[in-house]
């Protein structure tokens, strides 16, 4: 593929791009580590669930609500849903077998999947997203209005998530069952509970990463497959444990791959999966904990 | 009437028995001590009146059936310093301290002053993650975790294990002051059995999951077997 002379200004906008695609990626992959932080399981139906709930907020917008509209209520939904599958489906294998639980998240996919081929077709449609694709200009690089929109509601969430957990009574329970469950009974926290909240958030997240990247791709049950692979490999390069390390890799990666898919020539845009995975892989071997994650040490 | 009264009560690990009908009471602001060697079922004790293990018989707490599950008896009142602390060693000081009054409503500063009045050091480690304080502050901060809560129950599991005399001793006073400021109860295990006596109203000797001898403090020091099992004169 023959690459076009390097200027700054195509540089930026492909960095700019990269945010936008690591914005995605952090989301979702924020929602795996919530979701592993509790439970120890990678919850494979991660990205079903958040196509599922952009197909909700579609079918609110052919109601004749705006997107704005349609927002609030399709997050409302997603934190019951995730709630309610956790309490039905996970809650009852709790202390089961890791693996269990991943078959079960992966039977959870393929459901989900096939409902949503059943309820809404299987075929794409065009999801109209809440900002123009129109570009703005911005110190001199043209940036379109859409993904500086997608970064500021990942941004804005990914700060409010922080605040919660940081500050809120809730929140600081939510991370003590995470890292102690005994502990955290004998102080009065209702750790079961705790963990339907962080599928409730979990969702939540994966909500909002599908409707941000709906009108960008075109929206079809498949729609999240691939991103997921990107945010597993996010959350793993950020370190599966850490919040901060999903939101980190997330972007690291976006950019990684946007940039050697523009720049590296035989990398171009069907390699970019493959390249990125190398690229974590070697990572891995040098830090096998990722970037912000701790290695466990088996005290004997 | 007592605040705390256990009847024949049992727990089990598995198929492993591990109490054979345990009955104790643990009185309105007194401070009663367990004695008891190895595997005689003293930490079993504590983990059943916090319902951290499963087990069956009356218990009584402040004229109600206790709640089986530690959510519901720490609600209860009863806050459980467990065996290696409890400390959430991922979190800060500060974080930890916030947990101890996790099923309170209201503010918690003048709480953490007071604590941090028994404690100076934790304050000045407020920030520091938990697990990077030595063993003697952690035992202090667990101990500052379960004042938190206000608790009308204290249970502390060898508070004195792995530490220093000094800081053991700094402890007791802590605890002996904390006591007398709210007229808490506190029910403490612990293999050293001199230390504890010296502050203990009353004790309990187990052995094999069962009470084999109780009474005052200075009654277990008179008594012959007493003596030569468990305070080595």
């Amino acid at each position: 593929m023959p690459i076009a002379a390097f200027t700054w200004t195509e540089f930026a906008q492909q960095l700019a791009a990269g945010i936008r695609e690591g914005a995605i990626y952090a989301g979702l992959a924020l929602a795996i580590v919530i979701i592993y932080r509790s439970t120890r399981v990678i919850n494979f139906a991660q990205g079903e669930m958040a196509t599922f709930t952009t197909f909700i907020a579609w079918s609110l917008m052919n109601q004749g609500l705006t997107f704005w509209e349609a927002f609030p209520i399709v997050l409302a939904i997603a934190f019951t849903g995730g709630v309610v599958i956790e309490r039905t489906l996970i809650r009852p294998v709790e202390n089961a077998p890791v693996l269990t639980i991943v078959i079960i998240t992966l039977g959870l996919a393929l459901l989900l999947n096939g409902l949503m081929n059943l309820i809404w077709g299987g075929a794409n449609v065009q999801f109209h997203g809440p900002f123009s694709t129109r570009t703005i200009d911005v110190g001199g690089v043209p940036v379109s209005v859409q993904d500086i929109g997608i970064v500021a509601v990942s941004i804005l969430l990914v700060g409010l998530l922080a605040l919660f957990f940081r500050f809120t009574k809730l929140g600081l329970g939510m991370r003590a069952a995470a890292v102690n469950r005994d502990s955290s009974r004998l102080v009065g926290v209702r750790v079961s509970w705790m963990f339907a909240l962080g599928w409730g958030i979990a969702t939540v997240l994966g909500a909002v990463a599908g409707m941000m990247i709906a009108p960008v791709v075109f929206l079809d049950p498949n729609m999240m497959q691939t991103i997921l692979l990107y945010a597993f490999a996010a959350a793993v390069l950020g370190g599966l444990d850490s919040p901060v390390g999903a939101v980190v890799g997330g972007i690291l990666l976006g950019v990684t791959i946007t940039l050697l898919g523009r720049y590296v020539g035989f990398i171009g845009s069907t390699l970019k999966l493959p390249a990125a995975l190398l690229l974590i892989l070697v990572l891995l071997l040098v830090r096998p904990g990722g970037l912000f994650g701790k290695v466990a040490v088996r005290r004997v | 009437m007592s605040l705390l009264e256990l009847r024949n009560v049992e727990a089990r690990y598995g198929p492993v028995k591990a109490l054979h009908g345990v009955s104790l009471t643990v009185g309105g602001g007194e401070l009663v001590a367990v004695l008891g060697a190895n595997g005689a079922g003293k930490t079993t004790t504590l983990r059943a009146i916090s319902g951290t293990v499963r087990r069956t018989g009356d218990l009584v707490f402040g004229g109600k059936a206790l709640p089986r599950r530690p959510e519901g008896t720490a609600r209860a009142g009863i806050a459980h310093v467990p065996e290696g602390r409890g400390t959430f060693s991922d979190l800060t000081v500060w974080e930890n301290l916030r947990l101890g009054a996790y099923t309170r409503r209201g503010g918690i500063k003048d709480d953490a002053r007071r604590v941090f009045g028994f404690f100076p050091r934790l304050e000045e480690r407020r920030h520091q993650q938990a697990g990077t304080l030595s063993g003697g502050e952690q035992q202090m901060l667990a101990l500052g975790r379960a004042m938190m809560a206000r608790p009308k129950l204290l249970l502390l599991d060898e508070p004195s294990l792995g530490l220093a005399p000094i800081v053991v001793n700094e402890i007791f006073e802590a605890l002996e002051r904390m006591k007398g400021q709210d007229g808490m109860s506190v029910l403490v295990v612990e293999q050293n059995a001199n230390l504890v006596l010296a502050h203990a109203a009353r004790a309990y000797v187990l052995e094999v999951g069962a009470v084999v001898v109780e009474g005052t403090s200075d009654e277990l020091r008179a008594n012959q077997s007493v003596r030569k099992s468990y305070l080595g004169y």
